[in-house]
């Protein structure tokens, strides 16, 4: 993300802290029960990214949003690290699910600031085309005739469509502009 | 008992990728007796789209439910993220009201609306409880006794627990079992519930190839024949990868990944070209002769 390549600044002024964000997102699927957390750090002990990553750690991501660092969290690379294995969910003694808070601040970024990783572009594009989010290359079709396995079921494009309409990721996508990897 | 009937949910990365995954699951479920039905229509289940957008991720899900509720009848997927997105979400519109009117609200523009009718099932759970483990093991006609295996059941089949609500995550034991009807011991090793890291690769490799080295090595460390996956993205990380990771780190791991349905297969007495073994990057010399 070439916007995040500075390293923030460590001290935190007062007025980089937003005191509704915590209300916004505990209005959000998922994040609900963010101002539950109580930083023991149980989440980020448990993470298997957090122990190969230098700066993933999602008791530090709780602990921005309830203080409100929306700019900081918004381009921070460390959000697109969490692999969604859902342990801090099962592990928070709170019933904090932070793996719905961090999915809650990738749509943010993907919604707000129009940026996303290339990958999931490639895989919404490729969604859109086919109904599957990879290319099945003809041969592969073939293929399954001599395993003997039966034809792919067919997808309803149309629908496809209207469901990225719908839910406001047709133009979303079409506008997004990507980065390609992050740093751990 | 009325045979067990299902809907099956390839997902994408199945026919993609690992026919071989298909290919042994639908032999000894047929063997089995669980009668699959494909899907009228497909689309993706929406768990890639969930970092972009998540009622986008609810609808495509929702939409696959509707198909289903049509058909009357309940799901099966081969794929441990296809089984997290559809019944999660699943059991998110059965029990928020708000949220289900929302995503009915754009169900509608396609003429389908979700009424919570059927319920989403992983392969191994129609194992555990359609099929049972008795009329399992009375279909194992060649017990693999000189195996040795490790299991890896992945994150979506048992996390989280909220949603799952089926096997223990901290100590799943629903693969042990199943590994060990076939004949096979099924091995202890550190860390077994950690995550393979396969879902973020597209966006960093260095992260999840440590994380699948570090899972290689402890599988080594406690000398497992093969390892056995139900998902198809762990599959792909232990397999597929496993050179790129043995070159990444400068050390030989030479472990086969078996999907659960080849070593079942096998020990149902289908012979391994008939369960897609041909298609496997590590090659299972030494299981094969172990058979």
């Amino acid at each position: 993300m070439s916007e995040t390549k500075e390293q923030a600044p460590s001290v935190i002024k007062a007025e980089e802290l937003n005191p509704k964000f915590k209300y916004e997102m505990s209005k959000i699927h998922g994040a609900e029960k963010i101002m539950l957390c109580f930083q023991c750090g149980t989440c980020t002990a448990d993470c298997p990214i957090s122990r190969f990553s230098d700066f993933y750690r999602p008791r530090k991501i709780a602990r921005m949003v309830q203080l409100g660092l929306k700019d900081r969290l918004l381009s921070n690379d460390a959000l697109w690290l969490c692999s969604a294995c859902f342990t801090c969910v099962d592990h928070c003694p709170q019933g904090v699910e932070i793996a719905g808070i961090v999915r809650a601040l990738r749509n943010m970024v993907t919604k707000d600031k129009g940026i996303m990783p290339l990958v999931y572009k490639e895989l919404a594009t490729n969604l859109l085309k086919s109904g599957y989010v990879y290319a099945i290359p003809e041969s592969r079709h073939k293929k399954r005739v001599d395993d003997g396995l039966p034809p792919l079921p067919k997808p309803n494009l149309a629908d496809v469509s209207k469901i990225f309409e719908l839910t406001g990721s047709a133009k979303m996508l079409e506008n997004a502009k990507t980065f390609e990897k992050v740093k751990s | 008992m009325a045979k067990p009937k299902y809907l099956i949910f390839l997902g994408c990365v199945v026919p993609y990728r690992l026919s071989s995954y298909e290919i042994s699951a639908r032999k000894v479920l047929d063997k089995l007796g669980v009668e699959l039905v494909e899907m009228p229509e497909f689309n993706c289940c929406g768990l890639p789209m969930d970092p972009i957008n998540h009622e986008l991720m609810l609808t495509l899900a929702a939409r696959n439910l509707c198909l289903a509720e049509r058909e009357n009848l309940n799901i099966l997927t081969l794929c441990n993220g296809c089984f997290s997105s559809l019944n999660e979400t699943n059991k998110m519109l059965k029990e928020d009201k708000k949220l289900r009117e929302k995503i009915n609200g754009y169900l509608k523009e396609m003429g389908m609306e979700f009424k919570g009718t059927i319920e989403v099932k992983h392969l191994i759970y129609v194992l555990a409880e359609d099929v049972g483990f008795e009329k399992i093991k009375n279909a194992v006609k060649k017990p693999l006794t000189k195996l040795q295996v490790a299991q890896h059941s992945g994150c979506h089949v048992v996390r989280p627990a909220k949603y799952v609500g089926r096997d223990d995550p901290e100590n799943p034991t629903t693969l042990k079992e199943l590994i060990r009807l076939t004949g096979a011991e099924c091995l202890d090793y550190m860390d077994e519930t950690q995550c393979c890291g396969n879902p973020i690769i597209g966006v960093n490799e260095e992260v999840p190839f440590q994380m699948a080295k570090e899972k290689l090595a402890h599988i080594k460390a406690v000398k497992a024949q093969a390892m056995i996956t139900i998902c198809p993205f762990c599959h792909i990380m232990f397999d597929l990868n496993q050179t790129r990771i043995e070159k990444a780190f400068n050390e030989k791991f030479g472990i086969p990944v078996l999907h659960y349905t080849q070593l079942l297969g096998l020990a149902m007495g289908f012979q391994p070209k008939e369960l897609g073994f041909d298609e496997l990057r590590v090659k299972p010399t030494e299981v094969l002769s172990n058979i």
